[in-house]
C-alpha cells in the first residue's frame, strides 16, 4: 500500500512544479516528508470530490418535483455502514504507520553529527559553535554533514523552524531540545520563530547559509578569533571557584569531573542518572536536586549569576574532560 | 407589496399569546426563566460577541495586505489576534449552538415545558454576561498579547498587557458552560415525553448530550489551569515559569486537556443540527441513526486523549507523540461516519434547496476538508513541518468557521420561524449562503498554501514572498465579512417585516414544529405522547404551513 502511495506521490511532485506551491526542499528528509504531502493532499481531493459530486448527483437526481412529495423508507444497511467505518480506518492505519515510521526516522540523529548551540532570547537567536565562532540571527552550516543543535531559552517559548529543511523544535526555557538536520542543497534559507514570544515575533528571523563543507572550514576560520566554547568554559569554571571542590583528582570536597560526562551516577535519593546536558544543567541551577550518594549537599545555585550561554559553555567544558580522560586511557 | 408589508406589521402574530408577547417590558426578559427567552438572551449577546471579534479579524487581515503591515504596530496585531480568538472560542463558539439552539430546542425537542432547572439557566447567563464583562474590559483597558492560548511562561511573566482580567472572563464564563450543560444532561435524561425513548430522540439532542458532557467534565480543568496561571502572575508562585521553578509545558497539557474537547464543543452540536437539517429538506430518516448517534459519543469519549497532538514538537517523548498520533487519527473516523450517513440520507430522497439546506451544504464540504487537512497534522512528520504555520490555521478555521459557524447560520434560519414566528426574504439568504461559502474558501485555503511554503502563523510583518497569497486570504475576507453582514440584516428586518410563519414551514418533523410559532409559554398545552421513530417522513404525509 505505501508503494502504491509512494508511487501516486512522485506522479504527483512531477505534476506540481510551479514555486509557488512548493517550499524549497533542502535537507535530507525533505522529500520524505514531502512525499507524504502529496499522498495526503491527494486523498484529500479525491475524498472532498468524491463526497461533494455524489452530493451534487444526488441534489439534482432527486430534486423535489412536488411539493406534497413524500420518498419511500431507504433500509439501514450494514454492510454499508461497516464499509465506511473500516476503509477509511485502514487508511488511516496506513497514514499512521508511514508518518510515524519517518518521523521515528527523522528524529534520531546520526551519531557522527557536528554539534551546533542554539539560544533563543526575544528576540533573536543566538548561535555558537563549539569552535567558539558565534552568531546573532545566522546560522552556517557544511552542506551533507548531520548537524545536531542542542537548543535553550533564556525567556519563553520560541521554536527553532527551518521550512526548506522541514524542521522544527520548540525552544524551552529551563530544558534543553534538540533538532538534526542533513542540508542537501548549498544556498541561503529562512529560519523563522515559530512559536509566539512575544512583541518582535515575527522579526524574530534569521538565516540558515548551506555551504559546501570546504567553504564552511575557510568561514570558521575567518571568524573573529575567539577562544572555542571549551576554553571560555574552563575559564568560567575557574572564576566562579568550581575548580576549589571540583577537583581533577577527586581530593576536592565535590566529586571530580575528569570522565564524569555520559557515565551513570547514583543519587542520595536513589535514583540512576545519565551525566548529560540535561544533568549538568540541573547540578548548576538547581545542585540540591541532583545530589550524589557519597556527597555532602553543599554546592550553592548559579541561578541567576551565570547565562545560559555560559551554561553551555561550563558543559562543553566537562564534557572536554571526559574525553580527555578517554585520550589519556588511550596512550 | 408595501401595502402586503404594513398588513403583516398590523396583525399581530395570530393575536394568541405567545412567549415573545406574554409579558413585556426590559425587566420580563432580564427576570426571565422560559429558555426561549435566555435563548434569545444569549443570541443577542453571542451575536454581539461575533461581531466584536470578527471586527478583530478583519483589521488583521486589512493589516496583512501588505508584507511590512498596513495598519498597526506589531504590539497591536499581537493584541488583535488574541482577542480575536478569545472571543470567537470562548464568547461565541463555545455557546453559540448550545446556548442559543440548544436552549430553545431541547425542551421543545423532548417534549418538556422548560429545562430541568429553569432559575439555573439564567443564572448561566448572567455568569456568562459577567464573564464578558471582564474581557471586553480587558480590551478596553488596553487588550491582551498572550495568543488565545495563554502560553507560559510568556502570558505568567513576561507580557505587560490585561492578561488577569482577560483569563478572570474566560474562568468565569466557563461557569456558564458547566451550569448548561448539567442542565441539558439532567433534562435529557428526566423530562422526555411519554413514549420517547432514548433512540426515538432527534439526533440534535444527542449531540447535544455528548457536548454537554464535554462542558461538564473538560471546562473545570481550564478553570483550574487558568487559576493556576493567575496564581503565578500575581503570587509568584513558580508553577509554570521555569525561572521560579515551573514547567512551561505543564501549563500546555493542562490547557490542550480542555481545549482539544472544547474543538469537539464547538463542533458536536453543529452535527446535530446538520442531521436535523439533511432530513427535513430531503425527507428521509437519517441513514444508520445508531451510527450517527453513536459516533457523537465516541467523539467526545476520545476527544479527551488526544491533547498531545498539539505538542509534537515541543520535545515530548517520540513514544507519547505515536500514541498521541494513532488517537488522533481514532478520532477521525466517527467524523467521516457521520459525513458518509449524511449522504447516503439523501439518496431516494425529495430534496429541495431552501436556504438553511444550502447552508448545509456547505457544512458539509468545508467540514470534509477541515476534517481531512487534520490528517496532515496528526501525521507526525508532517506536522512537524506545519505546526505553528498558517497551515493550521487554516485548519481549525475550516473546522470551527467552515463547520461549526456554517452549521449555526444553517440552524439559525432552519429554526427562525420557530423562535420568532416570522419568515425570511429566501433569496436574500440563499445568495447569502453563497456569500460565505466562496468568501470563506477565498479566505482559508491561500492559508494551506501559505503554510506549507512555511509562514509562520501570528506574524505581524513577513517576508513578502508570501504577499500575493496573502492579499487572496484579506480579499477574501472582506467578502466573508459581507456575508455575515447581510443575514444580520434581512433576520433584524424580518423580526418586524417579515410574513407570518405558519406553525411549520418547512413540513419538518420533531415535536418542535407541532406547536404555534412562535410557541407558547408552556411549548405544549399538553404533553405530547411519542409513538414514532424521529424522521419518520416515510409514513405521514407532510405539509408545509
Amino acid at each position: 500500500m505505501i508503494g502504491l502511495a509512494k508511487f501516486g506521490s512522485t506522479f504527483l511532485s512531477s505534476v506540481i512544479q510551479a514555486p509557488q506551491l512548493r517550499p524549497e526542499a533542502a535537507s535530507s528528509i525533505a522529500e520524505g516528508v514531502d512525499h507524504l504531502y502529496f499522498v495526503l493532499t491527494f486523498i484529500t481531493l479525491f475524498f472532498t470530490i468524491a463526497i461533494f459530486s455524489t452530493i451534487f448527483f444526488f441534489m439534482v437526481k432527486y430534486r423535489r418535483r412536488a411539493e406534497n412529495e413524500v420518498p419511500p423508507d431507504t433500509e439501514e444497511n450494514l454492510p454499508l455502514e461497516l464499509a465506511w467505518t473500516i476503509i477509511p480506518t485502514l487508511i488511516c492505519a496506513g497514514l499512521f504507520l508511514w508518518a510515524s515510521s519517518l518521523y521515528f526516522e527523522n528524529s534520531r540523529p546520526p551519531s557522527a553529527s557536528t554539534e551546533i548551540f542554539v539560544i533563543g532570547k526575544q528576540w533573536m537567536w543566538h548561535i555558537q559553535h563549539p569552535e567558539g565562532v558565534r552568531e546573532i540571527n545566522e546560522l552556517h552550516v557544511p552542506e551533507g554533514v548531520p548537524v545536531k543543535l542542542t537548543m535553550t531559552s533564556e525567556d519563553v517559548i520560541h521554536d527553532f523552524y527551518i521550512p526548506a529543511f522541514r524542521v522544527k523544535k520548540d525552544v524551552v526555557p529551563g530544558r534543553y531540545s534538540s533538532l538534526w538536520f542533513q542540508a542537501t542543497k548549498a544556498g541561503t534559507y529562512h529560519l523563522f520563530c515559530a512559536q509566539y514570544c512575544g512583541a518582535d515575533h515575527a522579526e524574530m528571523l534569521g538565516w540558515v547559509y548551506v555551504m559546501s563543507p570546504a567553504d564552511y572550514e575557510t568561514w570558521l576560520a575567518s571568524g573573529t578569533p575567539s577562544e572555542t566554547m571549551e576554553k571560555t568554559g574552563e575559564k568560567i569554571f575557574n572564576k566562579l571557584g568550581c575548580s576549589s571542590c571540583h577537583q581533577p583528582d577527586g581530593t576536592g570536597r565535590g566529586p571530580s569531573l575528569v570522565g564524569d560526562y555520559g557515565k551513570e551516577e547514583d543519587l542520595k535519593s536513589g535514583e540512576k542518572r545519565l551525566v548529560d546536558e540535561a544533568f549538568i544543567r540541573q547540578a548548576i541551577i538547581n545542585p540540591n536536586s541532583v545530589v550524589l550518594k557519597n556527597y555532602p549537599p553543599i554546592m550553592p545555585t548559579f541561578r541567576g549569576q551565570i547565562n545560559e550561554e555560559q551554561v553551555l559553555q561550563l558543559i562543553a567544558y566537562v564534557k572536554s574532560l571526559a574525553s580527555e580522560e578517554r585520550n589519556s586511557n588511550g596512550k | 407589496m408595501s401595502t402586503a408589508t404594513l398588513d403583516v406589521h398590523e396583525v399581530p402574530t395570530g393575536s394568541r399569546v405567545n412567549y415573545l408577547n406574554a409579558q413585556y417590558g426590559v425587566k420580563s426578559w432580564l427576570l426571565t426563566t422560559d429558555h426561549k427567552r435566555i435563548a434569545l438572551l444569549y443570541l443577542f449577546s453571542i451575536t454581539l460577541m461575533f461581531f466584536v471579534g470578527g471586527t478583530f479579524a478583519v483589521l488583521m487581515r486589512l493589516h496583512l495586505i501588505e508584507p511590512q503591515g498596513a495598519l498597526v504596530q506589531p504590539e497591536t496585531y499581537n493584541k488583535l489576534f488574541t482577542m480575536h480568538g478569545v472571543i470567537m472560542v470562548f464568547f461565541f463558539l463555545v455557546p453559540s449552538i448550545p446556548a442559543t439552539l440548544g436552549n430553545f430546542l431541547v425542551p421543545m425537542m423532548i417534549g418538556a415545558r422548560d429545562l430541568a432547572f429553569p432559575r439555573l439557566n439564567l443564572l448561566s447567563w448572567y455568569i456568562y454576561i459577567i464573564g464578558a464583562i471582564f474581557t471586553l474590559y480587558a480590551v478596553i483597558s488596553g487588550g491582551v498579547d498572550t495568543g488565545w492560548t495563554f502560553y507560559t511562561p510568556y502570558s505568567s511573566s513576561f507580557s505587560h498587557t490585561s492578561v488577569i482580567p482577560t483569563a478572570l472572563g474566560v474562568f468565569i464564563t466557563g461557569f456558564s458552560s458547566i451550569l448548561t450543560g448539567l442542565n441539558f444532561v439532567v433534562t435529557i435524561h428526566k423530562m422526555r415525553a411519554p413514549g420517547l425513548t432514548w433512540f426515538r430522540l432527534p439526533l440534535f439532542i444527542w449531540a447535544i448530550y455528548a457536548t454537554s458532557i464535554i462542558f461538564i467534565l473538560g471546562t473545570p480543568v481550564i478553570a483550574i489551569t487558568l487559576f493556576l496561571l493567575g496564581l503565578e502572575r500575581l503570587l509568584h508562585i513558580g508553577i509554570f515559569d521555569p525561572a521560579i521553578g515551573g514547567d512551561p509545558i505543564l501549563f500546555q497539557h493542562l490547557f490542550w486537556f480542555y481545549s482539544h474537547p472544547a474543538v469537539y464543543i464547538m463542533i458536536l452540536p453543529g452535527m446535530g443540527v446538520m442531521s436535523e437539517l439533511i432530513t427535513c429538506f430531503s425527507r428521509k430518516r437519517i441513514f444508520g441513526y445508531s451510527f450517527v448517534a453513536f459516533s457523537s459519543l465516541s467523539i467526545a469519549v476520545i476527544s479527551f486523549l488526544v491533547w498531545g497532538h498539539h505538542m509534537f514538537v515541543t520535545g515530548q517523548s517520540i513514544y507519547a507523540g505515536l500514541t498521541f498520533s494513532v488517537l488522533s487519527f481514532m478520532v477521525a473516523i466517527p467524523s467521516a461516519v457521520k459525513v458518509f450517513n449524511w449522504t447516503a440520507t439523501l439518496y431516494k430522497g425529495s430534496i429541495s434547496y431552501d436556504a438553511p439546506m444550502l447552508y448545509a451544504l456547505g457544512f458539509i464540504g468545508l467540514f470534509t476538508m477541515g476534517g481531512l487537512t487534520g490528517f496532515f497534522l496528526a501525521s507526525l512528520a508532517t506536522d512537524v513541518h506545519l505546526n505553528g504555520t498558517y497551515f493550521i490555521v487554516a485548519h481549525f478555521h475550516y473546522i470551527m468557521v467552515g463547520g461549526a459557524v456554517m452549521a449555526y447560520l444553517g440552524g439559525i434560519h432552519f429554526w427562525w420561524p420557530k423562535i420568532t414566528g416570522r419568515l425570511y426574504p429566501d433569496g436574500w439568504a440563499r445568495f447569502a449562503a453563497l456569500v460565505i461559502f466562496v468568501g470563506f474558501n477565498l479566505t482559508f485555503f491561500p492559508q494551506f498554501m501559505l503554510g506549507y511554503l512555511g509562514m509562520p502563523r501570528r506574524y505581524a510583518v513577513y517576508p513578502s514572498e508570501f504577499q500575493v497569497l496573502n492579499v487572496m486570504s484579506s480579499a477574501g475576507a472582506s467578502i466573508l465579512g459581507i456575508g455575515y453582514l447581510i443575514p444580520l440584516i434581512y433576520l433584524t428586518w424580518s423580526m418586524r417585516y417579515g410574513p407570518t410563519a405558519g406553525p411549520n414551514p418547512w413540513g419538518a418533523k420533531g415535536l418542535e414544529w407541532t406547536t404555534p410559532s412562535p410557541p407558547p409559554t408552556e411549548n405544549f398545552e399538553e404533553i405530547p405522547v411519542v409513538t414514532e421513530d424521529a424522521y419518520d417522513y416515510a409514513h405521514s404525509t407532510v405539509t408545509r404551513g
